[in-house]
């Protein structure tokens, strides 16, 4: 019985799936149809954006509708900060529409914003893509990244907060409500990464970053993968993973011991030609540990979602609905990947972290 | 090429971000959690070792029983095989002394029997001496009493005696 429903179910929903893919195909009028581009799509959706889009209504008709969360933006230039809200780009993203604040006019391109010079009135690009008439300011606005990220805190918040207020509550530390979800992921970051990466003694001091790097990373994976959120790829953006990354280099470079920065220079118990030869090398693994962590996170979790979107972008390439159930069926089941993914790059991250740690305050041992 | 050059705002924005989050996050949460699963841990652990202790305690108690039930036990033994040895020894001496008593009287008896003996005897052979001189006294007053006899008498111990 319960098998049935929920086979119709899932029918239903690929059915609504397909119908409506196929819709949107008929909807557009054949003489602007615009030929699809995947590339475009998919770069649109993994990079960051100053808006948070939701729907276009309409599309390429008189009446098209954008409905969308305008986002602040805010800019430093040569004559101080400029704050203005993104709608007052109206959607445009070609560099057409202009935003005139203290006597700078402002066009956004390709999620990009450019002031213009005085006389300017469209940014124009040469052919290595630098703008020839406008000066990019410093964008500090609150882009869709910046956004999901400040939700993602207030929930971090909640949960961790709730969770801690829980043992206050209880008079014997026993776990209750979320605090007994909470619980076995803290100790497993501690008894599964801390301790056996930094040691028994060291391991307290990094607990602190391990365990909110290890949730930051991981509730950002799986908010970019709820679809109503647009996709916000915040833990796919190589801007995230990087500050994150240099995160561990600094407390990596600030808790490295003398054993530590004498097995970087002058490497004990080989010959002093390999010593030598080796420092070189252990320098710069200095700096190849960060960017591996930076890369391997921003790379897995935008390839991720680059295959969810190819595999959706092929109903619209072949242009028919045929193509629609083996789309969902694959996009489900990277989706389900991905969820896994999304545990598996926050642990990866943190246990590298905490290894780097502890090779930092590894003691001399003979 | 925008995929993988990090945008300056963004890198603004995580890292103030992080660093609030880590900070609030492990005054508020990260140290009342783990404090409290410490203190858990250590209370399970002092449950743990005292029932241990206890566990030990109530074996050395009863091995201490056991001990002393052994000792009471192996003293008893001692008692039982001491007494035992006592008896057979005072029933072995009993016997000797018995014994050595009754040679002696034995000895005693056969004594006195041999000199109750020798005394009858020679009362025996007084009286037979005298019996037999008064015999022969009688015997010979008999024979002398007449002349005939007499005569007769010294004639045949005459002729008994020959004359060389």
């Amino acid at each position: 019985m319960t098998l049935n429903t929920f086979k119709s179910a899932i029918l239903s929903v690929l059915f609504l799936a397909t119908s409506f893919s196929g819709f949107a195909n008929e909807n557009s009028d054949p003489q602007e149809d615009k030929e699809f581009n995947a590339k475009d799509m998919i770069m649109h959706h993994v990079k960051d954006a100053h808006e948070f889009h939701i729907i276009t209504l309409n599309e390429g008709k008189e009446d098209q509708k954008d409905i969308s969360i305008p986002l602040p933006i805010i800019l430093w230039t040569d004559n101080g900060l400029v704050t203005f809200m993104s709608s007052e780009f109206h959607h445009d993203d070609t560099g057409h529409t202009i935003v005139e604040k203290d006597g700078m006019k402002f066009v956004k391109s390709h999620e990009k914003i450019y002031q213009l010079n005085a006389d300017a009135h469209a940014v124009e690009f040469d052919s290595e893509h630098h703008p020839t008439n406008a000066v990019a300011p410093l964008d500090f606005s609150i882009t869709r990244n910046v956004f999901m990220m400040w939700v993602s805190i207030v929930v971090l918040l909640l949960i961790f907060i709730g969770a801690a207020r829980r043992y206050k509550k209880s008079e014997d530390n026993v776990p209750t409500g979320i605090a007994g979800f909470i619980e076995p992921l803290v100790v497993f970051v501690r008894d599964e990464i801390a301790k056996p990466m930094i040691g028994e003694k060291k391991y307290r001091r990094y607990m602190p970053y391990l365990l909110t790097v290890f949730f930051f990373i991981w509730i950002n994976n799986i908010f970019g993968l709820i679809p109503i959120l647009n996709g916000a790829n915040l833990s796919g953006n190589i801007a995230f993973t990087m500050t994150l990354a240099l995160f561990t280099f600094i407390i990596t470079t600030f808790s490295g011991n003398k054993n530590y920065w004498k097995h970087i220079f002058w490497m004990p118990g080989v010959p002093v030609p390999m010593k030598i030869f080796l420092m070189p090398i252990e320098l710069i693994g200095i700096f190849t540990k960060p960017i591996s962590l930076m890369i391997r996170l921003f790379a897995n979790i935008t390839a991720g979602h680059i295959i969810i979107l190819a595999l959706m972008s092929l109903i619209f390439i072949f242009k028919t609905v045929a193509v629609a159930p083996v789309s969902v069926a694959f996009s489900l089941f990277i989706g389900i990947i991905e969820i896994v993914v999304t545990a598996i790059q926050a642990y990866i991250f943190t246990v590298l972290s905490a290894l780097y740690f502890g090779m930092a305050t590894e003691e001399e041992h003979h | 090429m925008d995929l993988i050059t990090p945008g300056f705002g963004l890198v603004f924005w995580t890292a103030i971000t992080f660093l609030c989050l880590l900070f609030i996050l492990r005054k508020f949460a990260w140290k009342p959690i783990l404090g409290a699963v410490e203190d858990r841990e250590e209370g399970i652990k002092k449950a743990l070792a005292s029932a241990e202790n206890a566990r030990k305690e109530m074996e050395n108690l009863h091995a201490d029983n056991e001990r002393i039930l052994n000792e009471a036990r192996a003293e008893r033994e001692a008692l039982l095989k001491e007494a035992r040895e006592i008896k057979s020894k005072m029933i072995a001496d009993a016997k000797d002394e018995a014994q050595a008593q009754a040679s002696k009287i034995i000895e005693q008896a056969q004594a006195a029997i041999e000199s109750e003996k020798k005394a009858a005897m020679t009362e025996l052979k007084n009286h037979v001496a005298t019996l037999s001189l008064d015999i022969a006294e009688k015997v010979v007053r008999e024979e002398l009493s007449n002349k005939d006899k007499q005569i007769q008498l010294v004639e045949s111990m005459l002729g008994e005696a020959i004359l060389n």
